[in-house]
């Protein structure tokens, strides 16, 4: 497939988007039952803004992607059968609980509406919305993978794996601002988030290779002879029936040779595991308030990489009907 | 249910294009807008067709073999390119089984076209809708027109009568008897999507002569003869 950059920004900053909200609520979490130290409602307001912006930034990557964005709105009418009307519904939902979520903190609306557990887990308005915001965030990652992972021709998507990889990704890039968002503020969170961070790249690093591996060794289902119906071992196109490209030649084909492939697949095995992971370590051990944000700037580029690396592997079975242009 | 198709014959089909170009012309000239060609004639023209004639070789020469293929939406019967639409643009007609796109509704998110394994959808590149084959549905169901003239223009044009249009779902219907009588396939039969169009398969008229059949060995003259034979030239070996 064609790499498109509108796809690979928008994957990319909604995942980073969600997880920054997984890394606030998480810090949430930890500091009503008192595992961490309690947070000024700042944090999280701005927190909350910059995973908005995110979510935002996503959004108006993914209008770059239509013919039509005039008509973006109708998408949401097909929920039943389209995983990606689904995302397109579930992911203003998620804005909107980011925005609740902040305002909320910011406005300091966090009387416990009932206290559980003998007075140690005070439940207010903004652990109801963030415990909301945990499941849409799940749903929106599982949308956005079933997109990929449902078009079952597309072999190389067509697994579990593309949810774990798109849900573990988003959710360590996440973890690594959140890091990176407290370093810059100063505050205690930044071992903590850091160390969240580092697990949730290790799962993803297990999913990752996972389908490198699976891909490497696919057999596509596919071939010249059930693509014309000639049973014959050596088929060849001699004419695809144009002289020039089409939108089935530019829109299936990376068209870049296989080299770079492998340089680019290297560059984010590279940048988006074990650079971050090492420099999340170093950070811990120098106190370094710089080095968390290096590694969540390393790792967006090396997720950039790695979406890129997603589309240019998946080979479609129409691009046997597209070999040879006379 | 009528289902509308297809079936194209490749034993008869030359490869002259002639499906295209009217194709083209039929449907660049109707009421749905044109299909969009840019540097028509500069060095790398691009447009939208709803139909193309591919060519393969097969076999290693010298015994190769020459096929001309063309390749337009199937009208799957079980469509993955309908439900995954997001807008509910792409749908397949329930009254004759044809698969269409209202250019009103697509927002040219081209998801479909990803979920087609037969890649005969085409982001058109100035309008920027999803285009493709509508079996010249302004035509089949265009009831001013006289009988022989409600079929697609590619079945109209083509000199040499490949391509046959009706209903695959009446056992009668020229297109269902060519499919069970000619063996009629369909393609990439592994993703389970049910075209309804259908190929007939390259066809090889042989003639078989064997030796007897030379020899005259049923001869019955020869079979009644009770004459011993020393050499002598006999009726066998006149030649008329
Ligand atoms: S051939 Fe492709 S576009 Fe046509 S109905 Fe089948 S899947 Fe859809
Ligand atoms: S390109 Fe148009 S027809 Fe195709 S899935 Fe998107 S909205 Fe539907």
């Amino acid at each position: 497939m064609h790499p498109a950059f509108s796809v690979i920004f928008l994957t990319t900053l909604i995942g980073a988007g969600q997880g920054l909200f997984l890394a606030l609520f998480t810090g949430q979490l930890y500091s009503t039952i008192h595992l961490v130290e309690a947070q000024p409602a700042s944090f999280y307001a701005l927190g909350s803004a910059l995973s908005l912006a995110l979510l935002i930034g996503g959004l108006a990557a993914s209008f770059f992607h239509l013919g039509r964005p005039e008509r973006a709105w109708r998408a949401a009418s097909m929920w039943r059968t389209s995983w990606l009307s689904r995302e397109v519904i579930v992911l203003p939902v998620m804005m909107g609980i980011v925005f609740l979520y902040g305002v909320f903190h910011w406005a300091g609306w966090t009387r416990p509406l009932i206290v559980l557990g003998d007075g140690a887990l005070p439940i207010d308005p903004t652990f109801v919305l963030g415990l909301l915001g945990v499941l849409v965030a799940l749903a929106l990652f599982i949308s956005t993978g079933m997109i990929y992972a449902s078009v079952k021709f597309l072999q190389e998507w067509s697994s579990p794996y593309t949810i774990g990889n798109f849900t573990f990704l988003g959710t360590a890039s996440g973890f690594m601002l959140a890091a990176a968002y407290s370093a810059l503020l100063g505050n205690t969170l930044v071992g903590f988030f850091g160390t969240w961070a580092v697990i949730a790249t290790l799962l993803g690093l297990a999913t990752r290779l996972a389908s490198l591996l699976r891909n490497a060794s696919l057999k596509h289902k596919s071939s010249l002879q059930t693509a014309i119906g000639v049973w014959h071992p050596r088929i060849e196109q001699t004419s695809q029936g144009f002289s020039a490209d089409s939108f089935n030649t530019r829109e299936f084909f990376h068209h870049q040779n296989p080299a770079t492939l492998a340089l680019i697949r290297n560059a984010f095995l590279v940048l988006v595991f074990p650079v971050p992971v090492a420099l999340v370590i170093l950070a811990y051990a120098m106190e370094s308030a710089t080095l968390p944000i290096v590694a969540f700037a390393i790792q967006y580029v090396g997720l950039l990489a790695e979406r890129w690396y997603f589309f240019a592997e998946a080979e479609h079975p129409q691009n046997l009907y597209y070999q040879r242009i006379s | 249910m009528t289902q509308l198709a297809l079936v194209i014959d490749l034993n008869v089909c030359v490869g002259c294009h002639a499906c295209v170009t009217s194709c083209k012309q039929w449907n660049t000239s109707g009421w749905a807008g044109p299909m969009v060609d840019e540097n028509a004639y500069d060095a790398n023209p691009t447009g939208t067709f709803f139909n193309r004639v591919q060519t393969y070789e097969v076999g290693s020469f010298p015994s190769t073999e020459t096929v001309h293929f063309p390749k337009s939406c199937l009208h799957c019967e079980d469509p993955p390119c309908v439900p995954v639409c997001p807008t509910g643009a792409s749908y397949k007609r329930e009254d004759n089984g044809v698969v269409l796109v209202d250019y009103d509704k697509c927002i040219g998110c081209k998801y479909c076209s990803w979920a087609c394994p037969y890649g005969v959808r085409e982001l058109d590149e100035q309008q920027q809708v999803m285009k493709k084959c509508t079996l010249c549905i302004d035509r089949i169901t265009d009831q001013t027109l006289p009988e022989a003239e409600r079929k697609p223009a590619c079945v109209i044009a083509c000199p040499t009568n490949a391509r046959l249009y009706g209903d695959v779902h009446d056992p009668d219907s020229e297109v269902s008897i060519a499919i069970r009588e000619r063996g009629g396939y369909a393609l990439m039969p592994e993703w389970g999507t049910k075209p309804a169009n259908h190929y007939l398969p390259r066809q090889k008229t042989r003639m078989h002569v064997t030796e007897e059949d030379l020899q005259r060995s049923n001869n019955p003259l020869t079979k009644e003869d009770i004459t011993v034979y020393s050499g002598e030239e006999t009726l066998d070996d006149v030649s008329w």
